[in-house]
């Protein structure tokens, strides 16, 4: 009924704006974890810039403050040698004043380049890139539940540095499915890259309505649901977006879902652990798993600017 | 003024009539169908060859705006777009700021409505003070004044007991209360159907069961008190079924469905389309279907258009920001003829949902072409295509899911009272 | 109008490699640039025995064309497996026309570090520069119409012959 062809996709079928992984070829998919490979090396060099996006200018438009995933794209923007102006909006004054669309109509006409979105809405960057002009790109970084896809994408890209073939893998996401953004997406990038078996599990609370429909198998109990798996993708307990009723406490939600040592043992002996921070220790991972050494938690966050160097570079250039 | 509409294809389906009959108005009246009266001369001849003849639409949800929302539309804009789209009586309910549980509101809106000319406004009065949920409303004066029905809107009525006792109290005068299920904790933080596209999109969901858990509730103190119920804008199948069962059972129930609800299901969200941020959800294709066949069967007694314009500062926010509604009064006659056809009934079956069936609801006068009734009738071409073009709508609401999309079914003339309030090209 | 007939590459490899031979010390380093300069920097480095590893440059982004082209579907991951600081550096292309590709390849160098000297050999030069540059060692001149391209290919065995496509 709305916009019946894809709003990521330009006419060509290139990339135009990142605003989720559903709905994108895998060959897309490919291209960006093979040019982020590229910037990895870029970001072990001495000298860690390139000069792509010289003169480009590229708005980090956050409406949910967010100091990580700010600092990493703007770290990004940076090492491509692009301008980047930071702006954190703040939801109190907005509620009075501009809406999103009159704050974005506005900087656009300062001459952005790129507009780096987090907002609280699902859907919120689809307003946007409605509303900007053709030469504008606009990358989501996390709107509402929804979509978190460059967070999605160095997920997938770590798997692919431990693993290398997705198409013998079996992975388990674990935690609050319900209200994650991080989760939609690491469902869509993994069926998309042809994992045979993505498994979910949570308490009933948790886990959306139809979620098998995404193709994953659903699972209740963590011991059967991490039985013989390559990769295990913690998710953070969003107190922040829990009002109510999900959970009766962090503590019994450690003691069934948490990941220990013992849990982790029922995975296979050389299973990886991800984690898209920041983690709360001792909720949903205990701390010598988080800092152990099948955790790569760290070497995700250093991923991470490299897709993103990926991401704006292919948009850029389209 | 003595009008002659000629050549039409008079469809009236209060008495199964669907015929070549020419009509014949004046002083306000329908003086006779078929041939003249004796001395009769014309003022006006209509000719409505290819064209069909119909009683004046009845709607049961048009939202007039007025008092309050005047930044959204007015009372001029919405009554010109109801007679655009071929309304001559509708119902307006009582979500207005201040809402309509006083006597004096009441008599400035039906007043404000006279003056204008066109349809006949049947105001919905609010069942509690404020629509707040606490007291009820004074229900015989709020008759006295106008009201035709007393209904809870949107608004959340949680305390169980006060529902109680205002079927009671309403029985007692045999008023009709008008509920749309929605069982407020079920509901609550919900903006979308609690089903796979919610799930796809990240939306915070509304299940089935917000509608099915009240629903089972209100047809229970029905019973209790033998309070006579209209149900609104139902959207589940199990809600279709549990009212199937208890018309079966003899209680004194009624439903209508929303036009969109006859067409739109969750998939058509889309990308984020706010146009579909409706309340109740758009359901999943199956519950669509289950709405349709309802209709078919007359489960659900008629369709409303569930008017609801909104600004576009409102709308074209994120989904879950934006205000809910769709604007719909000038999409009520294509929208069912598209159901009608396309479930393959006749073309007065379909006519009958939208005029004589929401009148019985009502229990006004209307929704029927006889001699000696009122000159409410609505003439318009079954077969002319037209595009729906946001800009091009009079309501001063253009959020419509149907932005762009082809209608069959086009309003040529429509007259109240035996004035015609609008006639077009 | 008869395709020009191209010369055999293997036997430019081979007069390259001649050339380039009392040049080449223990510490030079070999930079090719892919795929082409690639190719050929790995056959000189067998053929001249040189003990530095060579390197791969994909100068994807250097790059003065990302505006009017993006960036090309498969970008390879540069590799430099020596330290370029202070080092005497021959860059290798397949065929040096407009001097384009040799710029953002000495700028991509650059950062990686500040060599002692760069030279330039390259496999054939057709001319038509459009910046100051200039290979050192040359396997031959091609004269070749604007409209035309040639490029290195490499066979199964590892065989490299030129070939000639017309736009």
């Amino acid at each position: 009924m709305f916009l019946s062809s894809n709003p990521q996709l330009n006419k060509h079928g290139e990339l135009h704006h990142l605003l989720s992984i559903e709905g994108l070829p895998a060959a897309i998919l490919w291209q960006i974890l093979d040019t982020a490979q590229s910037f990895v090396g870029v970001t072990q060099r001495e000298v860690k810039k390139v000069p792509l996006l010289r003169g480009k200018v590229i708005f980090n438009l956050f409406f949910e403050p967010s100091t990580r995933t700010r600092t990493t794209f703007e770290i990004a923007a940076k090492r491509l040698s692009a301008d980047v102006i930071n702006l954190a909006v703040n939801l109190s004054s907005q509620s009075k004043g501009e809406s999103v669309l009159d704050t974005v109509a506005n900087l656009a006409a300062m001459q952005a380049d790129m507009f780096i979105v987090r907002h609280g809405q699902s859907g919120a960057p689809y307003l946007i890139a409605r509303h900007v002009g053709e030469d504008i790109h606009v990358v989501n970084a996390g709107d509402g539940r929804h979509a978190h896809p460059t967070q999605g994408l160095l997920d997938v890209f770590t798997i692919r540095h431990y693993k290398k073939d997705f198409r013998a893998l079996r992975v388990a996401i674990v935690g609050d499915i319900l209200h994650s953004r991080v989760a939609r997406s690491q469902i869509h990038a993994l069926t998309t890259l042809g994992v045979p078996e993505l498994r979910v599990i949570g308490p009933k609370t948790l886990l959306p309505s139809n979620v098998d429909n995404l193709g994953v198998h659903v699972y209740h109990d963590m011991a059967k649901g991490l039985k013989d798996v390559d990769v295990v993708m913690m998710l953070r307990l969003q107190n922040e977006r829990m009002e109510g009723s999900f959970l009766p406490s962090p503590q019994e939600f450690f003691k069934f879902y948490g990941l220990t040592a013992d849990k982790l043992a029922l995975a296979k002996p050389d299973a990886i652990v991800l984690h898209p921070g920041p983690m709360n220790r001792g909720v949903e991972i205990d701390s010598d798993v988080a800092d152990g050494n099948q955790s790569v938690i760290l070497p995700q966050v250093t991923f991470g600017i490299a897709i993103r160097m990926a991401v704006m570079s292919i948009l850029a250039g389209n | 003024m003595k009008i002659h509409i000629k050549n039409g294809r008079l469809i009236d389906p209060a008495s199964a009539t669907d015929a070549r009959q020419d009509v014949f108005i004046a002083a306000g009246k329908i003086v006779a169908i078929g041939a003249p009266p004796p001395g009769y001369h014309a003022n006006r001849t209509l000719d409505a060859g290819g064209l069909v003849v119909c009683p004046g639409l009845v709607d049961l949800a048009v939202r007039l705006r007025e008092p309050g929302f005047e930044y959204m539309a007015t009372l001029e804009s919405e009554m010109f777009a109801a007679a655009a789209g071929g309304v001559t009586s509708l119902a307006c309910p009582p979500d207005t700021d201040p809402p309509l549980d006083e006597p004096g509101l009441v008599e400035m809106l039906k007043f404000r409505a006279r003056n204008l000319n066109q349809a006949h406004v049947y105001p919905v009065g609010a069942l509690t003070v404020g629509l707040k949920g606490t007291h009820l409303t004074e229900m015989a004066e709020l008759t006295d004044a106008g009201c035709v029905a007393f209904s809870h809107a949107d608004a959340p009525l949680t305390d169980t007991q006060l529902l109680l006792r205002a079927l009671q109290y309403a029985a007692t005068f045999d008023f009709p209360v008008w509920l749309r299920p929605q069982d407020a904790g079920l509901a609550r933080g919900g903006v979308a159907h609690d089903g796979q596209v919610a799930t796809r999109l990240g939306l915070a969901a509304i299940p089935a069961c917000a509608e099915t858990v009240a629903l089972s509730a209100i047809l229970l103190l029905a019973r209790e008190t033998g309070a006579r119920i209209h149900l609104c804008r139902l959207s589940s199948a199990e809600g279709m079924d549990m009212v199937r069962q208890a018309k079966h059972l003899g209680l004194k129930v009624s439903c209508d469905i929303a036009i969109h609800h006859a067409h739109l299901s969750e998939m058509d969200i889309g990308y984020f389309d706010p146009n579909c941020n409706l309340t109740p959800p758009l359901r999943s294709q199956r519950d669509r279907d289950a709405l349709r066949a309802a209709l078919a069967d007359g489960t659900a007694d008629a369709l409303c258009s569930d008017h609801a314009p909104v600004d576009d500062d409102a709308k074209q926010l994120p989904f879950g920001e934006a205000e809910t509604g769709a604007t719909g009064v000038e999409l009520l006659l294509p929208l069912t003829l598209k159901w009608a056809e396309e479930s393959r009934l006749p073309l007065a079956q379909g006519l009958a949902r939208i005029t004589s069936d929401p009148a019985r609801v009502l229990g006004i006068n209307a929704g029927r072409l006889t001699p000696g009734a009122s000159a409410d009738i609505c003439i318009f071409d079954p077969e002319r295509y037209w595009k729906v073009e946001a800009q091009a709508l009079k309501s001063q609401g253009k959020n419509t899911p149907f932005t762009g999309i082809e209608v069959k079914g086009r309003v040529r003339y429509t007259l109240v009272e035996g004035q015609i309030v609008f006639e077009s090209a | 109008m008869t395709n020009p007939s191209l010369p055999d590459a293997e036997a430019l490899l081979a007069s390259l490699a001649a050339q380039m031979r009392a040049h080449v010390t223990a510490q030079t380093g070999l930079v090719g640039i892919v795929t082409g300069g690639a190719w050929l920097a790995e056959r000189l480095h067998r053929e001249l025995k040189l003990e530095v590893p060579h390197g791969s440059l994909d100068v994807s982004f250097y790059r003065d064309d990302f505006q009017h082209k993006g960036l090309k579907r498969k970008v390879t991951p540069s590799a430099i497996p020596f330290e370029v600081e202070g080092r005497d550096l021959i860059l290798v292309d397949d065929v040096l026309y407009t001097g384009r590709t040799i710029r953002a390849a000495m700028n991509e160098l650059f950062d990686y570090g500040r060599p002692a000297s760069i030279r330039l050999a390259a496999l054939v030069d057709r001319g038509g520069r459009e910046l100051p540059i200039a290979a050192q060692f040359v396997g031959t001149m091609l004269a070749l119409p604007a409209r035309y391209n040639i490029e290195l290919k490499r066979d199964t065995q590892g065989r490299l012959s030129l070939v000639l496509q017309q736009p």
